[in-house]
């Protein structure tokens, strides 16, 4: 092997290590010559790492980064910087047979179970095929006995064997890419959005069988969703990104308990809740236009051109660091300890609008007193 | 005041209900082929100032009754049955001429997906001044400074600029916005909004969904608001109609269906999605199945082969007839026969603790 030796695990040691990791995307002008113009930071000096058959949950808008950084660490987009540390060894550095061999043992379950699916194989050759690029399986029986129980695990019938993907439930689609994630008996397996191509009700059956299938094969899961809901519901530890980088990462019930980086806090009030009583009473707070473009993020913190705490000093023009707040809570956020203790209270969305050039109608704008910039959120607005 | 407070069956304050859809039906028909019954005797009527929503997952006909509302179906294989009266007036079979002066004029729409909804090679500004020019017979100046306030009023900053702009160069929160502010233009009555959210990020999604809020209330425009989204529904709507398979299988005002869903499906979508303020690990219990496995409703009822509490006379048609809508107590309506029972007092009863 090329890199490091891979040291004798431990079960305190993190299955997945990730420090600095960075992506770069050139953007290219020029007729006859191609120029970089310039670059799209999607992941943007990302450190984290997960411990052994826990579950990673990273939430974040579109446009964050989230996606990139979860092909990176599979090596299905070239890291431009930084290391991913697999089990001891640096994945960043493999080249060739043993990047394809570290491969087996991390998996991925893709967004689109159906765009993730050959329409031209049926899903008995669905599942051989990893198994054959691997090597594993012994032989013809071995493999077909293989898929049966991989089948029978993710609860689809072998009369499924002989057919192809197209005529599936979406549902029983994200199954088959599960059951093809997990034919090579990987240690992690990343799942890129793995609900949100379904409907509601068939959501809540594939969230229950990837728990389940955790705790059966002892699976490290990193799951990527936008869906709060869904990755509080699953997730040990959940990290929150923006623009490229982790602003929060805390214990699950911590973090939706009491978020500490602004982003988070809004990310949290935006989610509807399906009960009338919540809805009503809520705190709400709106944030003001759009994520900014990452070929031009905003410098010092990324956030402060949205932020309602945002400060005169520091925000502006100096980077935050992940700080700990308390165990295992990192924030990034310059003012968290004044924002959690309400010594810092936050702005309107229309004044963080007509100081950054960008507008939104916020709403509960009158009561700036309370800390949660919202009460009674329901109410209209008065209009001039 | 909040939205709340107006009653749940507007028509009878106000006088007359802004929409009235009366057992509308919609069959695809192909040569060769079953017709298909995408909507299949769909009854609710909308008052001034009132959000309905209609609620279900894909395939249960929702998107298509909004679009026989606003007679947007194909002509062609397509038979549409039942009536649908906007202010009396009957909208089904009613002529193209009339039909184009009201859509936009009385009543618009709002698309799910605002990228394909717009011309990608004409600059929002002439997409929304058409409007303008076609229903208020503004001039040209008057059009422009009216689509620059319109564009503003929706939120959208720097509209002057953002009028000459194509719609690829707005990002997916904006452009939804533009399109609110088109079917807002001539100040609709009716306003349809087909999950109008759905392809946002949620903190884009809180800020439309106050759009709409608002808009209902100040100027007491009717929203039907089509979503599979339950949050968004126990937000924003007064009154919510499940569908399931072409049909309306439980009615309630928003607090009673989601403190006391009585329909297994509603029950089942509830206690299916994880929610932000529960606990962890507890663990969710789907509904069993896809939409797929629904039987047709000559045959009893659709939800039936998915469903916990399905028996026997669930199955098979009892003395001829389909399993009926049945009033459920006071403002509810319900179609099932064997309903979720709640031995609790209502009072005690929370939307997590009731879905099981």
């Amino acid at each position: 092997m090329t890199a490091v030796p891979a040291a004798e695990s431990t079960a305190a040691d993190p299955l997945l290590r990730v420090e600095g990791l960075q992506v770069h995307f050139p953007i290219k002008r020029g007729v006859f010559f191609d120029r970089t113009v310039g670059h799209v930071r999607a992941v943007d000096g990302v450190d984290l790492s997960i411990t052994r058959g826990s579950t990673y949950g990273l939430v974040g808008e579109s446009g964050c980064g989230k996606s990139t950084l979860g092909r990176a660490v599979l090596r299905l987009v070239e890291p431009t910087a930084g290391r991913v540390f697999f089990d001891g060894t640096d994945v960043a550095s493999l080249q060739g047979e043993p990047l394809r061999t570290i491969r087996r043992r991390m998996q991925m379950v893709f967004q689109d179970p159906l765009g993730s699916l050959d329409p031209r194989q049926n899903v008995e050759s669905l599942l051989a095929e990893p198994l054959h690029a691997h090597g594993l399986g012994g032989g013809k029986e071995g493999i077909a006995q293989r898929i049966r129980t991989l089948l029978d695990s993710v609860g689809l019938p072998s009369a499924a064997l002989r057919r192809y993907p197209h005529e599936f439930s979406g549902g029983q689609r994200q199954r088959i890419g599960i059951a093809r994630a997990i034919s090579l008996e990987p240690d992690l397996l990343i799942a890129d959005e793995p609900v949100s191509a379904l409907d509601v009700s068939v959501q809540a059956q594939v969230v229950n069988l990837l728990e389940e299938l955790q705790e059966r094969l002892g699976l490290t899961y990193l799951v990527i969703a936008h869906d709060l809901a869904v990755v509080k519901h699953i997730s040990d530890v959940v990290g929150v990104m923006y623009l490229g980088s982790l602003v929060e990462q805390a214990p699950s019930d911590v973090l939706y308990a009491e978020p500490l980086h602004p982003y988070s806090r809004a990310l949290m009030s935006a989610v509807p809740v399906p009960d009338p009583v919540v809805e009503e009473s809520r705190e709400r707070i709106l944030l003001a236009g759009d994520l900014p473009s990452p070929a031009n993020p905003p410098s010092g913190c990324r956030f402060h051109t949205r932020c309602p705490w945002r400060q005169e000093t520091r925000c502006d023009d100096e980077v935050p660091v992940l700080r700990e707040l308390g165990p295992a809570h990192l924030v990034s956020c310059h003012w968290a300890e004044e924002i959690r203790d309400g010594v810092l209270r936050p702005r309107s969305a229309e004044e963080v609008a007509a100081t950054m050039g960008v507008s939104v109608r916020p709403t509960g704008v009158a009561d700036i007193e309370s800390d949660a910039l919202v009460q009674g959120v329901d109410q209209p607005i008065e209009r001039t | 005041m909040t939205i709340v407070e107006l009653p749940p069956h507007g028509d009878d304050r106000t006088g007359r209900p802004v929409l009235e859809v009366d057992e509308l039906t919609v069959t695809f028909a192909r040569k060769g082929e079953q017709p298909t019954h995408a909507v299949d005797g769909v009854s609710f009527s909308v008052a001034p100032g009132e959000t309905v929503g209609l609620v279900g997952e894909s395939g249960c006909g929702k998107s298509v009754t909004s679009l026989a509302i606003m007679g947007l179906l194909p002509r062609r294989g397509v038979q549409v049955g039942g009536s649908v009266r906007f202010d009396g007036h009957e909208l089904l079979g009613a002529s193209d001429r009339t039909l184009r002066r009201m859509r936009g004029a009385d009543m618009a729409m709002v698309f799910q997906d605002p990228l394909s909804s717009l011309n990608p090679t004409v600059p929002i500004g002439t997409q929304v001044t058409e409007v303008l020019f076609e229903h208020r017979e503004m001039s040209r100046k008057e059009a422009v400074d009216e689509a620059t306030r319109l564009l503003d009023r929706v939120g959208i900053p720097d509209p002057a600029r953002r009028l000459k702009e194509y719609p690829h160069q707005l990002s997916g929160g904006m452009r939804q916005r533009a399109l609110i502010a088109m079917a807002l233009a001539c100040s609709p009555r009716l306003l349809i909004a087909d999950e109008p959210t759905t392809a946002l990020d949620v903190t884009i999604q809180a800020q439309i969904l106050e759009l709409l809020r608002e808009l209902v209330v100040d100027s007491g425009t009717a929203l039907v608001m089509i979503t599979h989204d339950l949050g968004v529904v126990a937000g924003l709507c007064d009154r919510v109609h499940v569908m399931y398979a072409g049909r309306i299988i439980e009615s309630a005002d928003r607090h009673d269906l989601f403190a006391r869903p009585r329909q297994p499906y509603t029950g089942g979508l509830l206690a299916s999605v994880p929610r932000l303020d529960g606990a962890r690990g507890v663990p969710l219990h789907p509904i069993r199945g896809s939409a797929r496995d629904v039987i047709p409703w000559t045959e009893g009822c659709a939800f039936a082969p998915r469903c916990d509490n399905a028996q026997d006379d669930c199955l098979t048609e009892v003395a001829g007839s389909t399993v009926p809508l049945e009033l459920d107590g006071p403002g509810r309506e319900l179609r099932c026969r064997h309903p979720l029972e709640y031995p609790r007092s209502p009072a005690g009863a929370t939307a997590s603790g009731a879905a099981r």
